[in-house]
């Protein structure tokens, strides 16, 4: 018994999970997103301080400061974590996977709100208004 | 295509992990609660707009409140904060890093190329850990 697949890449884009496809490939997309630019912020930060004083972490960190750059890390943190949240309360009660899609739309009724409210403060700092 | 051993029941590294990560996950947003309440208490309601706040939740790291309206800097990064900090680096990049195999291992398979590969990622994590926690400590 093992793992065998022998999907291609066409059949993979074909393949419609709706909304819980959705929530798989976005928690993977925002979790790597996260290890990647988080993982080079804290390199920046270490190389920002006195010990190294280097340009290259003062450059680095001038974009992940940028408030545009701000905006796609709120999602991937926010909704990493309002989905992670679903998957850690279905798995240890499995007898809930039964609401899984119930438990979806009430995830991005919570998600929704709390991002479009941060984007839009952080939208209105970004351009002075 | 060599084929990945089918999982084993009982305590092993694949379970331990997998119960690692909603734990810590469940960790994480205690300490997110625990940030949000401290904040509000050293008086955010009035000196931060919500995405400062939530940054705060997600790292309770002093710099990350030093573009507010914040005066009093020091109350921030006290020894209590720099332990929740520290312990925030530890359990999220345990957590994403061990993410980051997982998913390299829906792709890759072989025996002696995952365990290259969990050696990596343990290296990887005491590196992050080192470093998150001295940035953390020297500010």
């Amino acid at each position: 018994m093992g793992l065998k697949r022998n999907v291609g890449l066409l059949d993979g884009l074909r393949y419609q999970g709706k909304g819980p496809m959705l929530t798989f490939i976005l928690h993977r997309i925002s979790g790597l997103s996260m290890v990647l630019f988080i993982g080079l912020h804290i390199l920046a930060s270490l190389l920002m301080k006195q010990a190294f004083s280097s340009s290259a972490g003062i450059f680095m960190n001038r974009i992940y400061e940028n408030w545009i750059f701000q905006i796609f890390i709120f999602f991937c943190v926010l909704f990493h974590s309002i989905n992670g949240l679903r998957i850690v309360i279905l798995d240890l009660w499995p007898k809930l996977i039964e609401y899984q899609r119930e438990a979806i739309w009430l995830e991005w009724c919570i998600f929704l709100p709390l991002f479009g409210f941060a984007t839009y403060l952080l939208v209105a700092g970004g351009l002075g208004v | 295509m060599s084929m990945r051993p089918a999982p084993k029941i009982g305590l092993h590294f694949d379970y331990v992990m997998w119960l690692f990560t909603r734990l810590s996950a469940l960790a994480m947003y205690a300490l997110a609660i625990i940030g949000v309440i401290g904040a509000l208490w050293m008086g955010a309601r009035t000196s931060m707009k919500l995405p400062d706040l939530m940054r705060w939740a997600f790292m309770p790291e002093a710099t990350h409140v030093s573009t507010t309206n914040v005066t009093n800097l020091l109350a921030w990064k006290t020894l209590f904060w720099q332990v929740m900090g520290g312990l925030v680096v530890i359990l999220a990049s345990a957590h994403g890093l061990h993410g980051v195999l997982s998913v390299l291992e829906d792709y890759l398979s072989g025996a002696r190329l995952r365990q290259v590969l969990r050696l990596l990622v343990l290296v990887i994590w005491l590196a992050i850990c080192a470093a998150g926690i001295y940035v953390i400590r020297i500010f």
